[in-house]
């Protein structure tokens, strides 16, 4: 397990208390209880990430292979053909995505078609039209999907699903939401070296088409008693920080920390996401900065300044 | 990936997108000849990437033939600048003659995929020939949009719907729809990213027809359609992009400023050209190293940074998650030892196997600067730049 520095953050009249962190949180989407299946297992970034996780503590009960059925990873974790074969053997609840981008798609559908509560998946360069059709084909159903090209899901202290520096990581109480797997790290690092402790970590992923928004991130945090802080990092290109906005200015009553990557980026070029090119206004920096601004967040400019700022917020709400 | 028009409008009249009569002309001879077969009146069409041609001269109207051999005298071979192209401008190497239309309406029509609804969306719009973007902020309400159900595909009431709202009744409602059928099709059969008409002409005559045509494609995809990939001009691209990516780094786009950057992470690459911003320098490029967890490919990127004679310093910045410190430490190692000049690294280095990185820097004994984080990072680079 990776060094846990506990902090707490002071719960408000209207937020439930913060629940004891030795017990499994209520947690988002991933608690000490997950049961990973990992798609992909017997790749070299399956395998290498799957090591990982097991030793963050995440309790990883299988692996699907096509064709390798039956053996047995280094990891000691079994091996099946099929996704629904492995969750009929081992009750898996969460599947873990590191098929290669042709495959990715089927890989999805098949999490899908096996009804796995939560597909978390971490490929990059999915075909776009390929998401068109798993984006409608899944929407409705049993399924929920993180990603594609994201970093996972962190419940600090508890599970790790995905490809986090485990490490960097610290129980506490601050969700975070990005579009970008480094800016994750980035801003929770800063973080923890303040003290501040995080209770949810969600990567939404870099694509233009993903399973699950900016905004129904922002949701699922602001429904979890565990998190009392919600910081989001966006990037340009799109409209999903506007649609997480507007969300925000109705519900959200918690703290919430911006910062928008690329106010440098010249227009119209692919900044490595491929969901980051600036077509238009609405996908300016300035035009989401603007928007979050009018909900009632705040604000940073300058990314080494995320932690500095989350501090001042929470103790100006009363929190730290 | 882009495209030029001419190869846009082959793949459009393949998916029966009518458009106008006319092809690539070789030489002054050739345009004079196809105008003879298309009756004496054509337009000269300069072929480059960026869009603004007509206001920077590179679209032409020829009424007779040797008028057409004369008129691509002057586009063929000109430095063609417009608001797309930056200053230098760029080289037309090739030119389409086309047949002149007795155009009546020009209107706007373009697929693409909305990510919010995570479908296909056909926008039209009666405002034809105009900056699109412009129209957008200025009166939305003049673009009309229809979601395009990916399962059930294009169907006609969706074309209906488009075509009562542009004012297209009797025969030119029947051309337009079988035309905006098609450019789903193309859009669909090609994994593109954009299919945009503009404009989209009625013509005097009676027809319908794509006067311009433009299309992007989805890079992801790009891996099962060798024939969309074979259209592909790397003049129209800079020299160090078309070298990075053929050294298997696809995400590196060269700009104009002093400090090379090397990063893991799309975002964490914007994060660290807005930080050296902030600390009052400016990016040279923008690479996202992504997990490349191989030593050569870092030591590549690092060259053709260092092959930028703007730069003044390089500041590494990797967070590693998939990606692993110790080798992009082998990477920097590699590189400087192979560097043709001196250029101060700043390198911050956390994550993944962090420690054994460091030792490998400090063993090699290279002046390498050690930032602790984001911000010092961006400090420490702009420094270095400033002193070189």
């Amino acid at each position: 397990m990776p060094p846990i520095a506990t902090i707490r953050l002071s719960a408000e009249a209207d937020q439930s208390p913060i629940t004891n962190l030795q017990e499994p949180k209520m947690s988002v989407l991933v608690n000490a209880n997950t049961r990973v299946l990992v798609q992909g297992i017997t790749g070299k970034e399956g395998s290498f990430q799957t090591q990982r996780c097991i030793e963050y503590g995440t309790k990883v009960v299988a692996g699907v292979t096509p064709g390798r059925g039956g053996e047995k990873t280094e990891h000691g974790v079994p091996v099946f053909n099929t996704v629904s074969q492995a969750v009929k053997e081992t009750g898996a609840d969460c599947a873990l995505i590191f098929v290669p981008p042709p495959f990715a798609a089927d890989a999805i559908l098949e999490a899908y078609d096996a009804a796995v509560p939560l597909a978390v998946c971490i490929t990059e360069g999915i075909p776009t039209l390929d998401m068109v059709k798993v984006k409608r084909a899944i929407t409705g159903g049993p399924t929920r999907l993180i990603g594609p090209n994201c970093p996972g899901v962190i419940t600090a202290g508890e599970c790790r699903v995905g490809i986090m520096p485990g490490h960097v990581f610290a129980a506490g109480s601050v969700g975070v939401i990005s579009r970008s797997g480094t800016l994750v790290y980035e801003a929770v690092d800063q973080l923890t070296r303040r003290g501040i402790g995080q209770s949810t970590c969600i990567g939404v992923g870099g694509d233009p088409i993903i399973g699950t928004t900016q905004r129904e991130a922002v949701e699922l945090l602001n429904n979890d008693p565990d998190t009392a802080a919600i910081i989001l990092i966006g990037e340009i290109g799109g409209n999903a920080e506007q649609e997480a906005a507007e969300y925000i200015k109705k519900n959200v009553k918690k703290p919430v920390i911006s910062f928008i990557a690329g106010s440098t980026a010249p227009a119209g070029r692919r900044m490595g996401h491929a969901g980051a090119i600036i077509s238009g206004n609405s996908g300016t920096a300035s035009a989401k900065k603007q928007a979050l601004a009018d909900a009632g967040a705040t604000v940073v400019d300058a990314p080494a300044e995320i932690g500095a700022t989350t501090e001042r917020v929470l103790k100006e709400r009363g929190l730290l | 990936m882009k495209i030029h028009e001419y190869q846009g409008k082959q793949i459009f009249a393949q998916h029966g997108v009518p458009i106008p009569k006319g092809r690539v002309a070789k030489d002054a001879a050739d345009a004079k000849a196809i105008a003879t077969e298309l009756g004496g009146k054509v337009v000269v069409k300069a072929q480059i990437h960026a869009g603004g041609r007509g206001k920077g001269g590179g679209v032409k109207l020829a009424n007779s033939p040797d008028e057409a051999a004369t008129v691509f005298g002057q586009i063929h071979g000109m430095q063609l600048i417009t608001h797309q192209t930056g200053p230098a401008g760029q080289k037309v190497k090739t030119v389409l003659v086309e047949e002149q239309m007795p155009i009546d309406r020009e209107l706007y029509l373009a697929l693409l995929i909305d990510g919010a609804s995570g479908m296909p969306v056909m926008m039209a719009s009666s405002a034809g020939g105009m900056d699109i973007e412009e129209v957008a902020a200025k009166t939305p309400e003049a673009i009309h949009r229809v979601s395009i159900d990916p399962v059930t595909g294009f169907q006609p009431h969706l074309a209906r719907e488009l075509c009562f709202a542009l004012d297209l009744k009797g025969d030119e409602q029947k051309q337009a729809i079988k035309l905006m059928s098609g450019l789903y099709e193309a859009f669909i059969a090609t994994d593109a990213s954009l299919a945009e008409v503009n404009p989209l002409v009625t013509t005097k005559d009676g027809r319908v027809l794509a006067l311009d045509a433009k299309m992007n494609f989805d890079d992801n995809a790009l891996f099962r359609h060798p024939d969309v990939e074979a259209l592909r001009d790397k003049d129209e691209e800079d020299p160090s992009e078309v070298e990075a990516e053929e050294k298997g780094i696809n995400n590196f786009i060269k700009l104009d400023g002093d400090i090379g950057c090397l990063v893991n992470g799309a975002g964490l690459a914007m994060a660290t050209m807005d930080s050296i911003k902030f600390a009052g320098g400016e990016p040279a490029n923008f690479l996202d190293i992504a997990t490349a967890n191989d030593v050569n490919k870092v030591i590549d990127a690092l060259l053709i940074i260092s092959r930028d004679e703007n730069v003044k310093a390089i500041l590494v910045n990797i967070f590693g998650g998939m990606a692993r410190v110790d080798i992009i430490a082998e990477g920097i190692i590699g590189a400087q030892k192979q560097m043709t000049r001196t250029i101060p690294v700043v390198a911050r280095l956390a994550g993944t196997n962090v420690e054994e990185g460091k030792r490998l820097i400090e063993e090699s004994g290279l002046p390498v600067i050690r930032a602790e984080d984001l911000g010092d990072a961006a400090t420490k680079a702009v420094a270095a730049a400033k002193a070189a």
